[in-house]
C-alpha cells in the first residue's frame, strides 16, 4: 500500500471544522439527528467536520451512535 | 450505585444504574483496542458513572432540550469513558517515554516496506517539514501523537491540557505541514487547495 494518501489525508484540514469544545457542545443533538436518519451533516456541517478529523471526539460519537442504537425504544 | 449524589438536587429522568450500564457497554466496546480487562475495567466504569453524573447533575438547569435528557446522559458518560481511558494510559504507556520513535513514521501511514524506495523521500520531507515549520509545542504535540502513537487524551493528562486545545495544536501543525510538503512537490495542488 502507498502511504501517500493516508498521509495526505491525515495532513487535510477543513475550514468549517468548528473544533472539540463546540461539537461536543452539541453532540448529543447531533447524534440523536444521525440515530434517526436525519440529515444532521447539512445542519451542522462544522460538527461533521470536525467529528471526521478528530479520533476522540469521533470515538466518543461512535459510542453514542451505539448507545442510542441499543437503547429502549 | 444507587444515587446519593442526587440527594436534595433535581432529578434527571435516569437512573444511575443506567449510567453504569452505559459506560461498561461503551468500555467493552472499545476494549479490544484498550490493554485493559477484567475489574481494572469495571472500575473504570464505575468511576466514569460516578464522574457523569455529577456532570449531568451540573447541566441540569441549563439543559435546554435540544435533545433527551437520556441522550446528553450518554454524552457525558462517553466524554467520562474517555477522561479516565486517557489517565489509565499512563498506568501502564504502551509506548516508549523520553524517545522520538521517528522509524515509526512509515507504518503510521501504512507505507509498505518493500516499497521504501518510494516513500523515504516524503518521510524525510515531514520530518524536516516537522523541525522546521512547527513552533516547539506543535512539535512537541505531533511528536507525541504522530510520531510515538500516545492517544490525544492521554496527553491532554500528561499536559495538564483539555482535548480541545491539544487538537488545536495538532490542527495547526497539520495545515502548516501541508502546506510545506505542497510547496515542496510532495502533495498535490488540489491537497493544498483543501487545506
Amino acid at each position: 500500500m502507498n502511504g501517500w494518501p493516508a498521509l495526505g489525508r491525515f495532513l487535510r484540514t477543513d475550514p468549517r471544522d468548528v473544533g472539540c469544545a463546540q461539537a461536543m457542545e452539541m453532540l448529543h443533538a447531533y447524534a440523536e439527528l444521525v440515530a434517526a436518519g436525519e440529515p444532521a451533516e447539512e445542519r451542522y456541517p462544522g460538527i461533521a467536520a470536525h467529528l471526521h478529523a478528530c479520533g476522540p471526539c469521533g470515538e466518543d460519537f461512535a459510542g453514542m451512535l451505539a448507545a442510542l442504537r441499543d437503547a429502549p425504544g | 450505585m444507587t444515587g446519593p449524589l442526587l440527594a436534595g438536587r433535581p432529578q434527571p429522568p435516569m437512573q444511575d444504574e443506567l449510567l453504569l450500564r452505559i459506560a461498561r457497554r461503551e468500555l467493552a466496546r472499545r476494549g479490544p483496542r484498550l490493554a485493559i480487562t477484567g475489574p481494572e475495567l469495571d472500575d473504570l466504569a464505575y468511576q466514569a458513572a460516578a464522574d457523569a453524573l455529577l456532570a449531568i447533575t451540573g447541566k441540569v438547569r441549563q439543559f435546554r432540550g435540544e435533545s433527551r435528557f437520556t441522550t446528553l446522559a450518554y454524552k457525558c458518560v462517553m466524554l467520562e469513558v474517555s477522561a479516565k481511558i486517557g489517565r489509565h494510559f499512563w498506568r501502564h504507556p504502551s509506548v516508549p517515554l523520553g524517545t522520538e520513535q521517528w522509524e515509526q513514521l512509515p507504518a503510521r501511514f501504512g507505507f509498505d516496506p518493500a516499497r521504501e524506495a518510494e516513500w523515504r523521500d516524503l518521510a524525510a520531507a515531514v520530518r524536516r517539514a516537522v523541525d522546521t515549520e512547527l513552533t516547539p509545542r506543535q512539535r512537541g504535540v505531533f511528536a507525541a501523537i504522530v510520531v510515538n502513537g500516545v492517544p490525544l487524551d492521554a496527553l491532554v493528562v500528561s499536559l495538564g491540557s483539555s482535548r480541545g486545545a491539544i487538537y488545536k495544536v495538532m490542527f495547526d501543525a497539520r495545515r502548516k505541514l501541508r502546506a510545506a510538503l505542497a510547496a515542496n512537490g510532495y502533495l498535490t495542488d488540489d491537497a493544498a487547495r483543501d487545506s
